[in-house]
């Protein structure tokens, strides 16, 4: 082949991404939040690893749930603990989640043409010690609800959550909470549910759900086995 | 096809009909002008496998698993990919679904003729050289990959058979996406002249390392065991996938969850309704179903 531009160019077709599969999911309650994610890592058929943590703390009363590509997941978490750090040194005082949640909109949509490829959740205690969940897509769009689910199981979990745990529409007189009507625990019963489920049907969804609660009385974890087929 | 009935040729042969075989390519060109323009078409269902056998002393031991697959969906959680061959031959299958059921249903129907004709137990080598014969033929588009074993008059025979038609006789063979999951486990661990019962354990072995490490299988275990003597079918050999959480507070909807927005009743007389359907109501239910006082509204 002549190297004068003459003949055909043919483009190289790897990909600087891959998706590592997974699952996170959180519902928020009037004074708690429920975070939770499998711990399965996969790449095609091929499991990676049956133990990895999706889920990391970023202040003192906010977790966030990444699933998609692992590999933008650790970057984007080493750039937003710094941040959070920085924040604390600064101002005396650990960053909030309401603040957290605008600050990982910010940096997502910094890479609207090169995007981070991770599908997100912040979950945490808001100024008034409510539960919130917000929901982003890869490249910052972002909404506070009461619960959301994204990654591999989504398709499978989310009319579940649609229909356990409706919200009220902020139409209806007299003004009515938008906080999911279960108690923690039957929050968490929920969520172990959906794993369980997601995974009889998602082969990306598996080994074991990490849940991670957070209270007035701080950061608590629970561990669900999962089928590891 | 019908080749085997003999050399005579009846009036009733079309060789239009007759010598395109049981496929219809009809709209073969058609699907390209379309799929050229732009139409997706749906992808058949993989079943993303493992299967496996081994030869032992005095027999073949096959296994499977039992998931089947749909893109990264489970389609069928307790599949059954050991076919019957014949009574002494049985065939794991792996790739797309429909042909697999298809190769092997037919190649078990053609045996079971050939058996008539002949008055002698089939062989393997038979039904492996219809198998590749008839997967050679369509150079690829049968999607079948197969592990055949067998028992027949010169002993046990194990056989792994491709989708384009090669084939290799083997001690132990694995086919499918977990394949090289399941034959690690033989590399490992194999031996001449085993026990059925040791069999039985590394194929069990085999299977399970797909299921565990091959995101394509999962679920149970089954085997096929063929002797001179007996076959013994082991569907669901081991269940090592049971459900891990079940929500305690179950999903029970209570009546009037959907909303009713009209209701309209109607009485069943004679001229309303067919004899027959008014025999049903009076041999079904008590007469206040006439009156629409046994229907649950909210």
């Amino acid at each position: 082949m002549p190297h004068d531009g003459s003949g055909p160019t043919t483009r190289a077709n790897w990909s600087p991404y891959d998706n590592n599969g997974g699952t996170v999911l959180a519902v928020a309650g009037e004074d708690y939040v429920v975070c939770a994610a499998d711990t399965r890592m996969s790449t095609g058929y091929n499991i990676l690893t049956r133990d990895y943590k999706k889920i990391d703390q970023m202040s003192d009363k906010c977790v966030l749930a990444s699933a998609g590509f692992m590999a933008d997941a650790v970057t984007l978490k080493k750039t937003l603990k710094a941040r959070c750090t920085t924040y604390e040194f600064q101002n005396d005082k650990p960053m909030g989640c309401v603040s957290f949640a605008q600050m990982l909109s910010n940096t997502l949509y910094y890479r609207r043409f090169f995007p981070y490829y991770t599908f997100n959740i912040v979950a945490g205690l808001d100024a008034e010690g409510k539960g919130a969940v917000f929901t982003y897509d890869a490249v910052g769009s972002y909404e506070r609800t009461n619960y959301s689910c994204q990654g591999s199981g989504q398709g499978l979990i989310m009319p579940v959550l649609d229909n356990q745990l409706k919200t009220v529409s902020p139409l209806v007189l007299p003004a009515q909470s938008s906080a999911t009507p279960l108690s923690e625990s039957e929050a968490v019963d929920l969520v172990k549910d959906c794993f369980a489920t997601a995974g009889e049907r998602d082969i990306y969804t598996g080994d074991t759900v990490e849940i991670w609660i957070i209270n007035k009385d701080g950061v608590r974890k629970e561990y669900q086995e999962l089928k590891l087929d | 096809m019908a080749l085997l009935a003999s050399g005579n040729v009846s009036a009733a042969y079309i060789p239009d009909r007759d010598e395109r075989g049981g496929f219809n390519f009809d709209n073969v060109a058609r699907n390209e002008m379309m799929s050229q323009n732009g139409l997706k078409f749906k992808a058949a269902m993989k079943t993303g496998t493992t299967i496996t056998g081994v030869c032992f002393k005095g027999g073949v031991v096959l296994g499977a698993d039992t998931r089947s697959t749909n893109g990264e969906t489970v389609a069928d959680k307790n599949c059954e990919k050991i076919h019957y061959i014949a009574p002494n031959i049985y065939c794991c299958g792996a790739g797309t679904a429909a042909d697999t059921e298809a190769v092997t249903g037919m190649i078990a129907s053609a045996l079971e003729l050939h058996r008539l004709a002949t008055k002698r137990k089939s062989r393997v080598v038979t039904a492996l050289t219809m198998l590749k014969s008839h997967l050679f033929k369509y150079q690829g588009h049968v999607g079948a990959a197969l592990v055949l074993g067998g028992v027949d008059i010169n002993g046990p025979h194990l056989f792994s058979v491709h989708p384009h038609g090669s084939s290799d006789s083997l001690p132990f063979a694995t086919m499918g996406s977990g394949s090289l999951a399941a034959m690690a486990v033989f590399e490992a661990d194999f031996k001449e002249d085993m026990t059925e019962e040791e069999a039985k354990e590394i194929v069990a072995r085999s299977i399970r390392a797909g299921i565990f490490n091959d995101l394509g299988s999962g679920s149970n275990v089954d085997l096929c065991v063929i002797t001179a003597d007996k076959v013994d079918y082991l569907r669901n050999y081991e269940c090592p996938n049971e459900r891990t959480y079940v929500r305690s507070k179950g999903y029970d909807f209570p009546p009037g969850t959907t909303v009713l927005n009209r209701r309209n009743f109607m009485t069943a007389t004679a001229a309303t309704l067919p004899v027959n359907q008014i025999v049903d109501i009076i041999d079904g239910a008590p007469e206040d179903v006439a009156s629409g006082d046994a229907m649950q509204t909210d």
